[in-house]
């Protein structure tokens, strides 16, 4: 087995191996505890580096397993593989460091941390699987290790919380298994591969194939969040910070919207999806949930809350990017994957950042926030008009490349559901900052946990957030710089679409 | 002459002697026999894994005459499982059970039934297996009832006459069989078995006496206090190895020797009692208000599954895809073996600890135990059939063979009892969430804590990610 070979399998146990390890780490070890886990995050960072450069050449990274026979476990790094590879593994390593200054002094961290990297393991195998089978033996893992992340804090909210998401995961998962099976019966094993591989069965076999689809779609909108199978998603914000950070811009969500792009592009193809008749049903479903997760984050007070209904809307992009026919499109939805990982994870790093430093959990008590911590809010206005897609901020890329792939497929009603959505976005991110910047802050804060002092509060609190808003900045700006998430999108497409 | 397949059955024997015969070191010796019962079916694997297959008449008689043992690739596989669980259980017996109370009546029945189940897994005539069908439930009601509470010496003596039942009536079919064919060697048999109405009387007395033995629903009301009540690792041993042994004989029977009778319909029964066995099962196991309890009502369900492969298995023609099913439910028992050793294990630290199981009232325990905890979280996803685990490979192939076979709704059981078993597992690990102080360190005692954890391991990353061997231990293509 040579290099190329075992690099796939390297960068999941990157994290894996460190995880184990932290498991067993006495509690009062700080020291080793961070050592391994920054050992981890820079390994696997430095890993998905050499594969970006390798798959950008045309290098095949493969690793495989046979389970059983015609059971494979295949960790393939294709140019959409990469890209969620990099995303996750960039974001793990901002995170890890915020949540290590997130968490100091408070209990279980051994557990915290060790449940953190299994998680990130799993998404990096979720992200590089190449069968379906790969796909969804991550994807349960994944659940699993999320689920302790969720209950962590143990009070009786967050043991709810993480029961209900729990329900959803596992029901979800249930039907994910069932149509993988039974597409599995139907074609046999078979890798994902650009332009799917199942426009060659027979169309007496075609009634089977639009059920599966179903099937699967139910399976991952789960995790994706689509409407209405988002419910797990408000209830599982008790979880502390850095982990809402990581499900709702990285690990969970993406995971299931990623499952939605590999099945449309490489399970089913788009264009034998499209002549199935399936990409509209999934472009409908996108739009309700963009809709929906707007009016519905109009509404709730609570920050968290309210950020995640933003994820709810704005992870269906993806799905809707995905839906139009056409390589503009599929640029819009594929970038956007990164754009709103790096946009969320901003805006979760900053409501983190408010709770701990000065106990603001709720919008209306945000007045003059902005005065107390300019550099967190400076991130955070950063994030939310880039959600709301203003330009040079990457959420624009993403929404232009939407509208004119819409355009270009001739789906123009995709042109109002964006409009609104942004007229949503903007009514519920800007009276946020009107109150952070303009409004006079009160006499006293709910609950000063960290008194001004060097910095607005601790700096392993402040970097990631002004880090992630820079990427945000830097994606937009320099959109057509080689190796930008734009560009690299723009090569998944190409690859899709053929020359 | 050193004969591997006979000093797997006379080691644990000459052991479960040496124990009764010196009670002060019944400690030492008992785990020195583990040892080396452990090695001597090490050899019967490695030699079954050269030549396929094994058979040895003692005393140089052969069938019809003589006792003769055999050892294939499936009794191979069951009997090293057995023995990797046995030994594990007898490593932890030995930090769970104080010395000098209830560990001078352990040794000797514990070694005594580890050489019944070796010899039923070997023996190669029915009569035979009559014999140690009879000394395994013997000793495991004995052992059901070694605590002495009141509870657990009612549910074992329940025990004890329902196991005699179901060996009567096993004992009634092989009476019959012996009168209308005058031999009990299975190839025999199978080779001289037609269709007719004694044979098939015989199938349904013996399938009947096994299926309570193997507590298949609706037969299965004996199981739960019996395995609930029962020390730990006697817990571990009868709900691993023991129902398991009934299953496998059953196996035997319907694949092997009356393999011409089985018809669709009698499948199809088989695959039907399974079925509500997985959802009854699985039901009771989440309204369980103890741990073990729920354990052993899970072992209703998970003997449920095995009995969902035999209609697929007589649908599908000899084959590939045949072969296929069959070692994914030799690997769903497997998985079931060790991930439910693993899950009693860890339930006795929590009762010890606790002082109680009752699940609601758990508490902080679960919490300041995390290599139990663990323990129970891995051996649960084995029990859902969550991957990585063997029996997520197991459910895969028997899902894809059903829809293959054209039986699709015997997916419809496999995923309630999935999504049933999840609630329940998580019922108990969502008590390890709370706000009780952090525990310092990972294992606290190492003798118990690592063979539980060993378990789970096993069931979950062992046989989840290498089972390949599996298909070629059984002779079949697809393997190494």
């Amino acid at each position: 087995m040579n290099l190329d070979q075992m690099l796939p399998a390297v960068i999941v146990l990157s994290s894996l191996l460190p995880g184990i390890f932290i498991f067993l780490v006495k509690e009062e070890s700080h020291l080793l505890r961070g050592v391994l886990n920054m050992t981890g995050a820079i390994v696997k960072l430095l890993l998905v580096g050499v594969m970006i450069w390798g798959v950008f050449h045309g290098h095949v990274y493969e690793t495989r397993l046979t389970l059983a026979p015609g059971l494979t476990l295949v960790l393939h790094a294709d140019a959409l593989a990469v890209l969620f590879a990099t995303l996750s593994s960039v974001l793990w390593l901002v995170t890890t460091i915020y949540a290590i200054g997130y968490l100091e002094h408070s209990p279980n961290r051994s557990r915290f941390f060790g449940f953190f990297s299994l998680c990130v393991s799993a998404t990096v195998g979720v992200a590089l699987a190449g069968n379906l089978l790969t796909f969804v033996i991550f994807y349960e893992i994944l659940t699993l290790a999320t689920y302790p992340l969720v209950a962590h804090r143990g009070t009786p909210d967050a043991t709810r919380g993480a029961k209900i998401y729990l329900a959803y995961t596992m029901g979800g998962g249930a039907l994910l298994l069932v149509g993988a099976v039974w597409l599995q019966a139907l074609s046999g094993p078979a890798d994902f591969v650009q332009g799917g591989f199942l426009s060659g069965l027979q169309p007496d076999v075609w009634w089977q194939l639009i059920a599966i689809f179903f099937l699967l779609l139910a399976g991952l909108g789960v995790k994706a969040a689509l409407f209405p199978l988002h419910g797990w998603l408000p209830q599982s914000m008790v979880a502390p910070a850095p982990v809402s950070a990581l499900l709702h811009a990285v690990a969970v969500v993406k995971a299931g919207a990623f499952g939605i792009v590999r099945v449309v592009y490489d399970v089913y193809g788009v264009g034998f999806a499209d002549a199935l008749g399936l990409l509209t049903p999934l472009g409908i479903l996108a739009a309700i949930t963009i809709l929906y997760g707007s009016g519905m984050a109009l509404t709730q007070d609570g920050l968290k809350k309210r950020l995640a209904y933003s994820t709810v809307s704005q992870v269906s992009y993806i799905a809707l990017g995905a839906s139009i026919l056409g390589p503009v499109a599929t640029i819009g939805g594929v970038v956007h994957l990164v754009h709103q990982g790096i946009m969320k994870i901003t805006l979760f790093f900053c409501a983190g950042n408010y709770a701990e430093t000065l106990g603001v959990h709720k919008v209306s008590e945000m007045d003059g926030v902005g005065r107390r911590m300019p550099w967190t809010t400076l991130a955070f206005s950063v994030g939310a008009l880039g959600m709301i897609g203003i330009p040079p901020i990457a959420g624009f890329v993403s929404k232009w490349y939407l509208a004119m792939g819409a355009v270009e497929a001739d789906a123009y009603w995709v042109l109002l559901i964006l409009a609104l959505s942004s007229l949503l976005n903007a009514g519920y991110f800007l009276p946020i900052l009107y109150r952070a910047w303009f409004r006079p802050p009160p006499k006293r804060w709910p609950e000063e946990h960290i008194p001004a002092g060097r910095f607005e509060t601790m700096g392993a609190l402040l970097w990631p957030p002004l880090i992630t808003a820079a990427f945000c900045l830097a994606a937009g700006l320099f959109a057509a710089a080689p190796f930008s998430p734009l560009e690299w999108a723009t090569l998944i497409a190409r690859r899709e679409y053929g020359p | 002459m050193l004969d591997s397949l006979a000093l797997a059955v006379s080691v644990p024997l000459i052991g479960a002697l040496l124990v009764t015969a010196v009670p002060g070191r019944a400690q030492g010796l008992g785990l020195l026999a583990a040892l080396a019962t452990l090695a001597t079916v090490g050899l019967v694997t490695a030699e079954v894994w050269q030549q396929g297959s094994l058979r040895s008449d003692l005393g140089g008689w052969g069938a019809p005459l003589g006792i003769s043992l055999v050892a294939d690739g499936l009794s191979a596989a069951l009997l090293a499982m057995a023995a990797l669980v046995a030994l594990a259980v007898s490593v932890y017996a030995t930090g769970y059970f104080r010395r000098g109370e209830t560990d001078t009546h352990f040794w000797p029945l514990w070694l005594l039934l580890w050489a019944a189940l070796n010899g039923l897994l070997l023996a190669a005539d029915l009569f035979n297996l009559y014999v140690m069908l009879e000394l395994l439930g013997l000793t495991a009601a004995a052992l059901g009832a070694l605590t002495g509470t009141k509870a657990a010496v009612e549910a074992s003596l329940r025990y004890l006459l329902v196991g005699l039942l179901g060996s009567l009536a096993y004992l009634l079919g092989v009476a019959l069989l012996y009168t209308a064919y005058g031999t009990l060697d299975m190839a025999l048999l199978g080779a001289a078995v037609r269709p007719e109405p004694i044979a098939a009387s015989a199938l349904v007395l013996m399938t009947a006496g096994l299926a309570l033995k193997a507590a298949l629903f609706p037969m299965h009301f004996w199981l739960p206090p019996a395995h609930a009540n029962a020390p730990a690792p006697v817990s571990a041993a009868l709900s691993a190895l023991v129902v398991k042994a009934a299953f496998y004989l059953m196996l035997r029977l319907w694949l092997d020797v009356f393999a011409p009778l089985v018809t669709p319909w009698a499948a199809g029964l088989m695959g039907l009692l399974g079925a509500m066995a997985v959802v009854w099962g699985s039901w009771r196991a989440l309204r369980a208000e103890r741990l073990k309890l729920m354990a052993a009502y899970s072992t209703v369900a998970q003997i449920g599954y095995l009995c969902l492969f035999l209609p697929v298995l007589t649908a599908l023609p000899t084959g590939d895809a045949r072969d296929d099913l069959l070692v994914a439910l030799l690997l769903m028992a497997l998985t079931h073996g060790f991930a439910k050793a693993g899950l009693f294990l860890a339930a006795g630290l929590v009762q010890r600890s606790a002082g109680h199981d009752r699940i609601d009232d758990l508490g902080g325990t679960a919490q300041h135990m995390p290599a139990t905890t663990f323990s129970i979280a891995l051996a649960g996803i084995a029990l859902i059939g969550l991957p990585p685990s063997g029996s997520f490979i197991g459910k895969w192939i028997l899902m894809r063979s059903a829809i293959e076979s054209g039986q699709w709704w015997w997916i419809l059981p496999i995923l309630i009892g999935t999504l049933l078993a999840a609630a329940y597992i998580f019922r108990v690990l969502s008590r390890a969430f709370n706000l009780e102080p952090t525990p310092r360190r990972f294992v606290t005692q190492a003798r118990t804590e690592v063979p539980a954890l060993l378990l789970a391991l096993t069931a979950v990353a062992v046989l989840g990610l290498a089972a390949r061997p599996l298909w070629r231990l059984l002779g079949f293509e697809g393997g190494l």
